[in-house]
């Protein structure tokens, strides 16, 4: 099968395929043939640099979508052992769009969150491509109060492009299951660490998108509307995105700069999908750090200073 | 000119309504016309009514500072943290530059952003009060609501006083970026710490009430009440009907249709929303907070620290 090709990775992807295809011809009988291909590979590595260190907002958005990129189950899966799957809300229904577990973290015993979108259309389809229903926001409320019983720190996953916008949706209180996880995870008596790991979609990411620890992957970005929306809404034309993405500040250094987020981990040349493996590693490493870092406080300091953290992002000028 | 044409002429104008206080919103017209009944109705008469028709009981749009005004004591209200303004920490400048819709919207409203708070009784019970003012932004929630929306949380709870909002926002302040979604988080902390701190919380949804704001604070309250006919949700109506590539049922998001999907308690008429309000406040303020049940409605003496 094809690889997913994102549309500034084009002139790379030619050379790519240029590439394999010389790599298929007899080398041996032709020793001019290995110093074009030696040079072409050159091209190909500098343009891949040129291409990948200079992304600009819109393109990482295209980046943090990628279908190959690195999805919740995947992190679980490299990271985590003994995981027990939590499944369903114990009201309506279970949400493949969320998924909470027990799980371990080297030896840390932790309750996952995780918008859950999948790689193939097949399973994104059962997923609603991540975007959870008010049932997925209820069974990640009931994986937060469970962890909150049992002193087990919580780590979360972002990746949707928002809440589900159905009918069915707005019907069964959308904006109530949301609200309802904001107000329990801001009260939670155990550390919560999050990283973002693909997209942050407004409202549907914050319900599980803060807390004591912010950990965004270079290319994930988090943003209070989706570039495609703020352009219908400002320009009626969702194609000028790329103009929005750049407006609404909404990168892993973005967030660093405005103090959301706490730290950025690197990704590799063309993305986390390219080496998930090392990412997943290093995110492993990172989550591990803040959690032992954060299971030295006591509860009370820990809830006070989320607290605090909160109440210190916003940025006014006051007058009188 | 012709009758018509006057009255055709007329129909354009928008009128706000002040029902006392201050100038800057003074009435320049004596005729308006109803959206839901179109009938022509007398100035004077939508203004004794609370600015409600009194042909079909539609609730026309209320300014911040009349909207308090109608629910707590006469004379009881005392503005808490004004002069936040907001610094537009993205210089944003897509579309319309964002410092010239803030400027625009400080002159036409003579607020400094959507949210207006107080502290103010409500029969005699002590409460922290806010509202929005969708003329400001479509009320959209940026650092400064979202500022004064928990230190009115907050000061509810040091004060052991009961908090009453009357919301309407078109949701997060996209100008603002994530500093704007991130106060969804902020003001759903400080309603929560109020609820753990025994102290109630009723909020009042009026049209229109969407997005991250009503997928905040909004719905955190204790006791949720709506005014007829608001339209009431998280994702707007456009994109839940291009989502699901079908025409959406009659009365789909309006406060009926809330009540009966059990997501608010009662749809309050605004004549009555005072008396609901303070009702409510007998039941779930603590005890030493609270007027007695069966006080008469002159407001009862106040405990110490209440209000003058």
């Amino acid at each position: 099968m094809a690889r997913f090709v994102m549309e500034f990775e084009r002139p790379l992807a030619d050379l790519e395929e240029k590439l394999a295809a010389l790599a298929n011809l007899d080398i041996a009988s032709t020793p001019q043939l290995a110093a074009e291909i030696a040079e072409l590979e050159r091209e190909v590595e500098r343009l891949r640099a040129t291409l990948y260190s200079t992304l600009s907002p819109w393109e990482k958005v295209q980046v943090s979508r990628h279908p190959d990129r690195p999805k919740t189950v995947d992190y679980v899966a490299y990271l985590f052992d003994d995981v027990v799957e939590l499944r369903g809300d114990r009201r309506f229904a279970d949400d493949q769009a969320m998924y909470t577990a027990l799980a371990t973290l080297g030896g840390r015993r932790v309750v996952v969150i995780g918008h859950n979108k999948g790689h193939t259309t097949k399973e994104n389809v059962a997923r609603n491509f991540g975007s959870p229903h008010p049932e997925g926001f209820r069974k990640a409320e009931r994986a937060m109060r469970l962890a909150d019983r049992f002193g087990l720190p919580i780590v979360t996953f972002l990746d949707t492009a928002g809440a589900s916008p159905g009918l069915e949706d707005e019907e069964r209180g959308q904006a109530w299951a949301i609200a309802d996880c904001l107000a329990t995870l801001s009260a939670v008596r155990v550390p919560v660490v999050v990283v973002g790991i693909g997209e942050g979609g407004s409202g549907g990411a914050l319900a599980i998108g803060f807390g004591d620890r912010l950990i965004m992957l270079e290319h994930a970005y988090y943003s209070v509307i989706s570039p495609e929306m703020c352009a219908l809404i400002l320009h009626k034309d969702a194609a000028r995105a790329p103009e929005s993405a750049a407006a609404l500040a909404l990168t892993a250094e973005d967030l660093l700069r405005m103090g959301i987020a706490d730290e950025v981990v690197p990704e590799p040349l063309g993305g986390a999908h390219r080496e998930p493996e090392t990412v997943a590693g290093e995110v492993g490493v990172r989550i591990a750090t803040a959690l032992d870092a954060l299971s030295e406080e006591d509860s009370d300091g820990l809830l006070e200073r989320r607290y605090e953290r909160l109440r210190a992002i916003g940025e006014y000028n006051e007058t009188d | 000119m012709p009758i018509n044409d006057w009255f055709k002429q007329r129909e354009g104008r928008r009128y706000t309504v002040s029902t006392g206080s201050g100038t800057e919103s003074l009435p320049d017209g004596v005729w308006r016309t109803c959206p839901e009944c179109k009938r022509t109705l007398y100035q004077g008469e939508v203004e004794r009514s609370l600015s409600v028709c009194p042909h079909c009981d539609h609730h026309f749009e209320l300014i911040a500072r009349d909207r308090i005004d109608a629910l707590v004591d006469p004379g009881s209200f005392a503005e808490i943290d004004a002069g936040l303004v907001s610094s537009d920490p993205l210089r944003f400048s897509a579309g319309k530059p964002y410092a010239s819709s803030l400027e625009r919207a400080c002159q036409t409203t003579g607020m400094d952003d959507a949210a207006l708070t107080g502290t103010a009784t409500i029969d005699g019970h002590p409460v922290v009060v806010g509202a929005l003012d969708f003329r400001f932004i479509g009320a959209s929630m940026g650092s400064v609501v979202g500022e004064r929306i928990a230190r009115a949380f907050e000061r509810a709870r040091t004060e052991q006083r009961g908090v009453v909002m009357i919301v309407a926002s078109g949701g997060a302040r996209m100008q603002e970026g994530m500093l704007s979604l991130m106060q969804m988080a902020q003001t759903a902390a400080a309603a929560e710490r109020l609820s753990r701190a025994g102290l109630p919380y009723v909020s009042m949804l009026v049209n229109p009430t969407y997005g991250g704001v009503t997928a905040s604070f909004a719905v955190l309250a204790d006791v949720i009440f709506a005014e007829p006919g608001a339209m009431i949700g998280f994702a707007g109506p456009r994109l839940v009907e291009q989502t699901i590539r079908r025409s959406l049922p009659k009365g789909f998001q309006t406060a009926a249709s809330l009540q009966s999907h059990g997501m608010i308690d009662e749809v309050v008429p605004r004549g009555e929303s005072r008396s609901r309000v303070a009702t409510v406040l007998g039941y779930l303020m603590p005890a030493d907070r609270a007027v007695p049940a069966g006080a008469d409605d002159t407001p009862a003496l106040l405990p110490e620290g209440g209000e003058a």
